[in-house]
């Protein structure tokens, strides 16, 4: 609340002072202005282009191309022939569903959980640093650090995890009980910065309002989501819109846990197989392209269907 | 009244007492495994019964794992460094000056925060073959640092808008150019935010993966995370299930004490870039 008033301040008092500046002398302010703001971003702008812009160019040009890495004298042209290769594949589509399954899961227990979170440390009385500080912790861990801790703790003999399971339980090594897991150690790593977010969002939420709500005879259910919810959706649909690009590119935890074994690999671990294992850079490439274009198409649905306003894009209006 | 509000007590450090073992038991079973001996590794206890530090003299007396602590500490560093310094001049710009293509910035970086890095990793690996930095620290840093712009961007913007300009006016009225009223006034105010993002961008360099194994072949340049998925063990007939959980508690413990240290500054970050949008 504090920090809004003091930036819509700071605003007022900046285009009080653009104001007159303006009206006087314009264009040499303005100009210099103008030439320096390109100036600053130049190189960041370079960078970012340089780095994936050109790429992905170059990625669309070896995706046309038979290119194994084993016979590098025999790259030619062919066209959409590694598309269709891809799309035709039942391990693409079994990838496609597999990172599908684990992205819309993850992300929706990351949602009740991190809410039930946020709201733990936006309503508790004690310990409410411990727990702020607590919930860092997997955030800043090393994402195949944990996968580690989590392939431990269910490797039979190993783990205090497996222990409690029937004997010769190898969870790890079955489709389903590894896909769960995957999605555990995905959950863990990332519930607490969906709960940071959304606790962002909820002190956003003017105490008065649900206080009339309160005195109007809504009860604590009904303030929450009539009140709250409908309030925080601008904090809630960004974080998902994050949250779900984010585990569509799932890959750490996968390569640790299982390495793809099992049916448990997702698009990200096909395209990497693809490159390294099979040295196939035209394929690898292909599905570089079409993961690339997965992403694309699930942040056109979020701003698009459900009007996510992305980030930034209210200092982007002035 | 008072068995009422001790009761809400009770519940809350309960609930509390939940949260925080949720968020630390994993981190203690890596540690716990780290210090046990080879002897009990396989005996599924959450506390070591034969304490040792067998597992941390194994790991630094092997290249393997020295250099690849080198190697991350080297290219999280550099990159970081890089990506703050970009990111603040054009942070900078965005949060304070008018200028037509700024809408063009955000957008290109809000792009590239959504860009999957798998589909970047072929085309890089060829490129970087090419141009012969596959396999070295440049390698890893452009992928780094352009990766972590983004977030440096976001990040900066949001602390810069929250300083006081006023003092940038006054600056510009005694007589000093844009320039050197961002120098001379506008950065040291900036100096907790751009400590803030640094921060982040490190930790997020630190924990990169997929780049990791994807652009390095050998100990020249492959970072620890990278290091510990392809760990064989100190000798030849060991698992090398200790050497990795230690080599895993070195890497995570220097972060933990900083997320410790800076965890108001860390949640400020973390949150302002994505809600005020």
């Amino acid at each position: 609340m504090r920090r809004t008033g003091t930036e819509e301040g700071a605003r007022a008092a900046a285009a009080g002072a653009k104001a007159p500046a303006e009206a006087g002398r314009l264009s040499e302010g303005a100009r210099q202005e103008r030439r320096l703001g390109w100036l600053l971003c130049a190189p960041a702008v370079l960078v970012m282009v340089a780095v994936t812009a050109y790429p992905i160019g170059y990625a669309v040009y070896l995706s046309l191309q038979r290119y194994d890495l084993r016979f590098p004298d025999q790259a030619e042209f062919v066209g959409l022939s590694n598309y269709g290769a891809v799309l035709s594949s039942p391990f693409w589509w079994e990838a496609f569903w597999v990172t599908l399954f684990i992205t819309v899961v993850s992300v929706t227990v990351e949602l009740v959980l991190g809410m039930a979170l946020a709201l733990v440390m936006h309503r508790t009385i004690v310990g409410r640093g411990t727990v702020r500080t607590a919930i860092l912790v997997p955030y800043g861990i090393v994402t195949v650090v944990a996968a580690f801790s989590w392939q431990y703790a269910w490797t039979p003999d190993t783990g205090y995890l497996a222990a409690l399971l029937p004997e010769g339980d190898a969870p790890l090594t079955e489709q389903w009980p590894a896909l769960g897991l995957i999605i555990l150690a995905e959950v863990w790593k990332t519930t607490p910065f969906m709960a940071l977010l959304l606790l962002a969002g909820l002190a956003l939420v003017p105490e008065e309002t649900l206080r009339a709500a309160m005195v109007d005879g809504a009860g604590a259910w009904q303030r929450f989501w009539r009140v709250t919810l409908p309030l925080m959706k601008p904090a809630i649909l960004v974080a998902l819109l994050f949250r779900t690009l984010d585990a569509f590119r799932v890959f750490d935890s996968i390569f640790i846990l299982t390495a793809g074994a099992h049916g448990t690999g997702s698009v990200s671990i096909l395209g990497y197989d693809n490159l390294f294992t099979a040295l196939n850079l035209g394929i690898g490439s292909a599905i570089s392209v079409l993961v690339f274009v997965c992403v694309a198409v699930i942040a056109f649905v979020f701003v698009r269907l459900f009007g996510a306003a992305a980030p930034g894009s209210e200092q982007g209006g002035r | 009244m008072a068995g009422a509000g001790k009761r809400h007590l009770t519940r809350w450090t309960v609930v509390n007492v939940l949260v925080v073992a949720y968020a630390l038991f994993p981190v203690w079973w890596i540690v716990s495994l780290s210090f046990k001996d080879p002897s009990t590794l396989t005996d599924g206890n959450f506390i070591p019964t034969k304490w040792t530090w067998e597992n941390y003299r194994g790991i630094f007396q092997t290249s393997e794992f020295t250099r690849a602590l080198v190697n991350s500490i080297g290219i999280a560093l550099i990159a970081t460094f890089i990506a703050v310094v970009l990111g603040t001049m054009a942070a900078y710009a965005v949060a304070r000056l008018r200028f037509p293509g700024k809408r063009l910035l955000i957008g290109l970086s809000l792009l590239i925060a959504m860009f999957p890095p798998i589909s970047l990793v072929s085309p890089l690996f060829n490129i970087e073959r090419v141009l012969g930095i596959f396999d070295t620290w440049p390698g890893l840093i452009l992928p780094y640092m352009t990766f972590s712009l983004p977030l440096a961007i976001y990040t900066l913007s949001a602390f810069f808008r929250e300083i006081p300009w006023d003092l940038e006016k006054a600056a510009k009225v005694d007589g000093a150019t844009p320039a050197q009223a961002f120098r001379l006034v506008i950065a040291p105010l900036a100096a907790p935010g751009v400590f803030t993002t640094a921060i982040l961008v490190f930790i997020f360099c630190w924990n990169d993966f997929l780049f990791a194994i994807s652009l390095t072949s050998t100990e020249a340049a492959r970072t620890v995370p990278a290091a510990i998925a392809f760990f064989t063990g100190s000798s030849q007939f060991q698992q090398p299930t200790g050497s990795i959980a230690a080599a895993a508690t070195v890497i995570t413990v220097p972060i933990i004490v900083f997320v410790l240290l800076f965890q108001r500054r860390i949640v400020a970050g973390l949150t302002s870039g994505a809600v005020k949008g």
